[in-house]
């Protein structure tokens, strides 16, 4: 069982049912469960998506875009069936907090995906998990059995005309079906090959209908913003960015874990207080703020606030928050091959730049390492990221090219460091990635 | 399906599938969850396997096998009876995913990614697996393991054993 962590800091919003019993309906009832979607029932649909609107949350899966205003994209009248899609198929490297949301509040996720599909029309959702999930997959189909057994889902929900079904789905292993259009060709039956945009899932997604997809968090979220109000849930944050995020904080801290924070909240303080500091005493190297694909911060650079806008303008992206902390112990070039061998392994080989990028540069950096550098490939690298970036139809492409371009520019030295045959100066293994 | 003697799965997996294709607006959407329960119950996609998923859903086997091949949680070959998956990503490398790795190889008595001689166990190094706060992590089949480290090597591979021994839990479920 994943540990349980706490800090007088956090605004225990979204977890505040974790370690309750509330994968239980009777429980999650008794904490106040499903009352915001009967609320949104008799609220109507133009009210929830202004709700949402007003609370300024925005997309926990990493691209920060604000919920409400995705839901109005929904066109009113389709001749197709509408859509709501779940995105739990968490597997940014550095991100296992829809992991406990499922673990620990399943319901939460079925209260956010009815009112979803109140706010957009739709009479059907998916909730898609990643494959290795399968005791939470279990989980979360146990809590959709009691919502439909309490009359919380069916033909007529809480006793009203309306109609909500939900869908469980597994995936199989793939980091790209996170991507919303890889993830509705997953669900089709498909190999997951993403979509060109446009047109935009709001429109043309699952079998052809206009489609809603939120991540796990995001969906998790919506009720509380309901039962708080949008005003109180948009003032825990910061300007522009509602609420709080699920941070999940790892690598070389003294207590890892998932942390609930105010948007907004100080970098710097989530690594040396929420979470006790570099491990064993170490100096801190760097910090990888927002998953594997967020370019990295030195730790001159991590004094924050960790919302979407705050991040970006320091050069990073505060993507899933995943918070990757790193000790001056640990070899850049090292930890640079372990995160392009994820990607490599990963891109599905559809557009030739992240194929072939990510190849070349894991070939370029396992060579590297070995002692076999020369100085031209500190600079070819970074040139083959650099034209990785945009020319790929999905984000997995600039997804590995933007934390190589960070560690190449802010660890150009220990790159260096590595050039004439000269051994790691931090060398442990030096047969990494296998993989 | 017309024929219920002709399949390679049990009744009860069987009746589960004849549910499953009628479950989405889709039938198709039924291939990746097929597929890997199907997995689950015969250890691999074998070619009986992808034959009759085939068949069950209105596809052919290449169309099939097309799919499959782009999961990396689905198989071709046979694995262990307990296959054991190291995550090696950069959360679980920077506390020790290394060395976990090489103390169950040690353990194992087996040379990289490979399967024991009595097919008891398989290791592989595997992409994250979303436990990250609590890195090192593994999975053995679909068990997670978590804040480990080469001292509970010879624990797990104990229980694993024990498991085995009193037949209790199903090969890859």
């Amino acid at each position: 069982m994943p540990r349980l962590v706490s800090h007088p800091d956090e605004v225990k919003i979204v977890t505040r049912r974790f370690g309750q019993g509330a994968a239980k309906i009777d429980r999650y009832i008794e904490l106040g469960g499903y009352e915001a979607a009967k609320k949104c029932l008799q609220q109507g649909a133009d009210w929830i998506v202004n709700e949402m609107k007003a609370s300024g949350l925005r997309g926990r899966g990493g691209a920060g875009f604000p919920t409400g205003l995705k839901w109005s994209f929904v066109p009113k009248q389709s001749a197709k069936p509408k859509y709501v899609l779940v995105n739990g198929d968490e597997s940014e490297p550095g991100t296992c907090k829809d992991h406990l949301i499922f673990l620990h509040d399943p319901h939460a996720v079925i209260e956010g995906t009815i009112i979803a599909g109140l706010a957009i029309g739709a009479k059907v959702g998916f909730i898609y998990l990643r494959g290795e999930y399968r005791y939470l997959l279990e989980i979360m189909e146990k809590a959709v059995d009691e919502a439909y057994a309490q009359g919380f889902l069916g033909k007529r929900i809480f006793g009203s005309n309306t109609e909500f079904q939900i869908i469980t789905q597994t995936g199989a292993g793939a980091y790209e079906v996170g991507e919303e259009s890889a993830l509705m060709e997953s669900l089709e039956g498909k190999r997951g090959v993403p979509r060109i945009k446009p047109p935009f899932p709001a429109v043309v997604g699952l079998y052809g209908g206009p489609t809603v997809i939120n991540n796990a968090e995001t969906i998790a979220t919506v009720p509380h913003v309901i039962t708080m109000g949008a005003a109180a849930y948009a003032a825990v944050g910061s300007a522009r960015n509602g609420g709080t995020r699920l941070f999940s904080i790892s690598g070389h801290v003294e207590r890892p874990g998932v942390y609930e924070l105010p948007m907004g909240y100080n970098l710097k303080k989530m690594i040396y207080e929420v979470a006790g500091g570099v491990r064993g005493g170490r100096g801190l190297k760097a910090v990888v703020p927002g998953g594997s694909s967020t370019p990295v911060l030195l730790p001159e650079e991590i004094d924050i606030g960790m919302d979407f806008d705050q991040v970006g303008k320091a050069g990073s992206m505060l993507g899933s928050g995943g918070v990757v902390a790193i000790d001056d112990q640990t070899c850049i070039v090292e930890f640079a091959l372990r995160t392009i061998s994820f990607y490599q392994h990963e891109s599905c080989g559809w557009c030739i730049p992240c194929r072939e990028g990510t190849d070349w540069l894991k070939k370029s950096l396992t060579r590297f390492h070995a002692g076999f550098g020369e100085a031209k490939d500190i600079d070819n690298m970074q040139y083959l990221a650099e034209n990785m970036m945009g020319r790929t139809f999905c984000p997995l492409g600039d997804a590995a090219a933007m934390p190589m371009l960070g560690f190449v520019k802010k660890f150009r030295k220990e790159f260096e460091e590595h050039l004439n045959g000269k051994p790691c100066p931090f060398a442990k293994h030096m047969d990494l990635a296998v993989v | 399906m017309g024929n219920e003697t002709m399949t390679v799965f049990s009744p009860r997996l069987a009746a589960r599938f004849d549910a499953l294709v009628e479950r989405y607006p889709s039938r198709r959407s039924a291939l990746v969850p097929m597929l890997l329960y199907a997995q689950d119950e015969v250890g691999y996609l074998s070619d009986a396997v992808i034959a009759e998923v085939a068949r069950r859903i209105g596809l052919t086997e290449l169309e099939v096998r097309n799919v499959a091949s782009y999961y990396s949680m689905l198989r071709f070959k046979p694995v262990g009876r307990f296959n054991i998956q190291v995550c090696t990503n950069i959360s679980c490398m920077l506390r020790g995913s290394h060395e976990l790795y090489e103390k169950f190889r040690e353990e194992l008595g087996i040379a990289g990614n490979g399967a024991t001689t009595d097919g008891m166990f398989s290791l592989e190094e595997v992409e994250c697996i979303g436990a990250c706060c609590w890195a090192p992590a593994i999975q053995v089949n679909y068990d997670f393991h978590e804040e480990l480290s080469p001292n509970h090597v010879p624990g797990i591979l104990a229980g694993y054993r024990g498991r085995a021994q009193s037949g209790g839990t199903k090969a890859h479920a």
